[in-house]
């Protein structure tokens, strides 16, 4: 009893490079399941980035329609879109993307400034999302004073902390060593299974792959399903 | 969505950021501040000029010049003038007679005590109504000039400022010794920047005959002023341009004020173009120094509005910060400082710059514009990044 989440249908995307245009992806289908753990490889420059942006709701297809949920995306005007991210999508990054000035906590709790949540619910809901990555003793330190792999914790706190639906996931063991890279793919797997999150993630690693439910292979703007190891 | 909360950690962010790039935004601060500094001292000195020339009048007097003049040093009356002016109505009869004096303007070469430069010193000859005209005019130091004698009193500016002008000495001015005997006050005004000397001794000196340059008056009351002027106009003996000190100092104030502001204004806009900049090109690298973070917030649902205006608060505050130290500058600088030597007419003037309320307020003014001009484009800029492309961190 599946439900499909996420919709791709005939997505084209063209940037433009001066008055060229760079034909990225073509006429791509895609669908996911709610509760899907999906890997997305290939090689650099295919274009996975510019997908998942996509289906993160960071950049709008040039044509062809992306459903998550209920919500027709490519539909939105920038600000609902904005507003849409914050209720629905969390994001982690290659390079973490904290905020060097806040701390652990006030990191995590900028996701609830967008809500109308008072500044005691935000703390006590960011220091839940730290305990979920197992960083509540790190919450008043910055992201200079945490390892890669401590910041990437507090990044995925960051991007769980408003209980979205999708989590999106940019080669996030992409700079770190072997064994952080598999605990921290052991939290998103955690993450899916535990915690029902659908998870859409790019890497170039096999191995973090096999932490996902199915992979894909993104090649010159076209997938391919990928045998399961 | 709750849009305040979103400017002010957004804002924080950026104050946070401040001391890592205290270098840079010291630019705005310091640019900023010598705009202002520069722009209220400017503007302080027209005020402060404004001020003793408009101070200087009084509207129950009149200055009569000969027809078509509009300056004492280019009017010329004869006796004969002056004795029949001074029998039209409106002018007070008091127990010491009419009120007319008659006087004599003319420029000396002198040498500034401060740096011994030449300069032109005003010299006006009176006579004993001059006194009894301009009763705020008061001896502060030795006595008045007894007259028929080559005797000198000075304004306390005159004094301050001209070599030679030291109670008991001789004062060698066109081939005569003037013996200074007194210093006056006159109110602040500008005859405070005068030396006066016996109207028929100077022009005996000058050999100009027994005439003056103008026909000082005073009226019985302000609204005296119409008569007065009718009668001189309706005698078809006189040709003369009679006019109330107050609104003659006026009009020889405006053009040299207008002068000075436009001056000020002139110098703080170039000042502010180069101010506007840097604070461009402060503000252009520290949202492009941050690009990644606001991407980040923005990719987290972060509206462009309040990055906007958090890129502005900071600008603001930056240049606010240069506005008030600009501001303070100037006053603690320039407020009650005493200059001279302004052209024109008046050869030589001596008035205090005055840094006001306005002034200040009016500095602040331009530098939370020029804030706002050098955080508005890149603001904008940094909102209308495409996150995509700030997120690759290029
Ligand atoms: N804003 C843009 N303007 C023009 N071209 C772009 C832009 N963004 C991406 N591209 C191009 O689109 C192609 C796909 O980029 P994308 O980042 O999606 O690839 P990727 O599969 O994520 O690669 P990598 O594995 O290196 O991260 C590349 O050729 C890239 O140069
Ligand atoms: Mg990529």
């Amino acid at each position: 009893m599946s439900d499909t989440l996420i919709e791709v249908s005939n997505v084209s995307k063209i940037y433009q490079r001066g008055k060229m245009d760079v034909p990225v992806l073509e006429s791509l289908n895609l669908t996911v399941d709610q509760g899907d753990f999906l890997a997305l490889m290939g090689p650099s420059g295919s274009g996975k980035t510019t997908l998942l942006n996509l289906i993160g709701g960071l950049d709008v297809p040039t044509s062809g329609s992306i459903r998550i949920g209920s919500e027709n995306i490519d539909q939105l005007s920038q600000g609902q879109l904005a507003t849409w991210r914050s209720r629905n999508v969390g994001f982690v990054f290659q390079f973490y993307n904290l905020l060097p000035v806040l701390t652990a906590s006030k990191n995590v709790e900028l996701p609830l400034l967008l809500t109308g949540l008072s500044g005691k619910e935000r703390k006590k809901r960011a220091q839940a999302a730290l305990s979920v990555v197992g960083l509540e003793d790190r919450a008043n330190h910055r992201p200079a004073e945490l390892s890669g792999g401590q910041e990437q914790r507090v990044a995925i706190a960051r991007a769980i902390v408003s209980d979205p639906e999708l989590l999106v996931c940019d080669e996030p063991t992409g700079d770190l060593d072997r064994t952080t890279a598999d605990e921290i793919l052991e939290l998103i797997q955690l993450l899916n299974k535990d915690y029902g999150k659908t998870v859409l993630m790019v890497t170039h690693d096999p191995k973090a792959a096999d932490h996902a439910s199915h992979s894909l292979h993104l090649d010159k703007g076209r997938l391919i399903e990928a045998q399961p190891a | 969505m709750n849009s305040l909360s979103q400017i002010s950690a957004i804002t924080m962010m950026n104050l946070h950021n401040l001391p890592a790039r205290i270098g840079s935004s010291l630019v705005i601060v310091v640019g900023i501040a010598g705009v202002v500094a520069v722009l209220v001292a400017i503007l302080s000195m027209a005020k402060g000029f404004e001020a003793t020339l408009q101070g200087s009048g009084s509207p129950d007097r009149a200055i009569v010049l000969r027809g078509g003049s509009t300056s004492e040093m280019a009017s010329s009356l004869s006796s004969q003038q002056t004795n029949l002016i001074s029998t039209k109505p409106g002018i007070l009869n008091t127990d010491k007679g009419l009120l007319a004096a008659k006087e004599t303007y003319v420029i000396a070469d002198i040498r500034k005590r401060a740096n011994n430069s030449p300069a032109n010193m005003p010299m006006r000859g009176v006579d004993q109504n001059s006194f009894e005209i301009r009763e705020e005019v008061e001896i502060v130091e030795g006595r008045n000039i007894e007259f028929g004698r080559f005797e000198l009193i000075a304004g306390i500016k005159a004094a301050d400022q001209f070599q030679g002008i030291d109670l008991g000495s001789e004062l060698n001015i066109r081939g005569a010794a003037w013996k200074v005997v007194g210093l006056f006050e006159a109110g602040g005004g500008i005859y405070e920047s005068e030396v006066w000397v016996d109207n028929v001794v100077l022009r005996q000196n000058l050999k100009r005959g027994g005439g003056s340059n103008s026909l000082f008056v005073k009226l019985e009351s302000p609204a005296d002023f119409d008569v007065f002027e009718q009668a001189l106009q309706d005698d078809p003996q006189l040709e003369t341009n009679v006019l109330r000190e107050s609104t003659y100092y006026a009009a020889q104030s405006v053009s040299t004020t207008a002068m000075i502001t436009n001056f000020g204004y002139a110098v703080g806009i170039i000042m502010a173009i180069g101010a506007i900049f840097a604070a461009l090109n402060t503000m252009y690298s520290a949202v492009s120094a941050r690009s990644v973070e606001i991407a980040t917030l923005r990719a987290l649902g972060f509206g462009q509005v309040p990055i906007v205006i958090s890129v502005m608060v900071e600008a603001l505050a930056l240049a606010m910060i240069g506005g008030l130290i600009g501001a303070t500058l100037a006053y603690l600088l320039f407020n009650g400082y005493t200059a001279s030597t302004w052209g024109g007419t008046f050869s030589q003037v001596s008035f205090d710059f005055a840094v006001t309320p306005e002034l200040l307020t009016r500095g602040i003014t331009w530098s939370c514009l020029l804030g706002l001009i050098g955080g508005l484009f890149p603001s904008i800029t940094a909102a209308r990044q495409p996150i995509t492309v700030a997120l690759r961190g290029m």
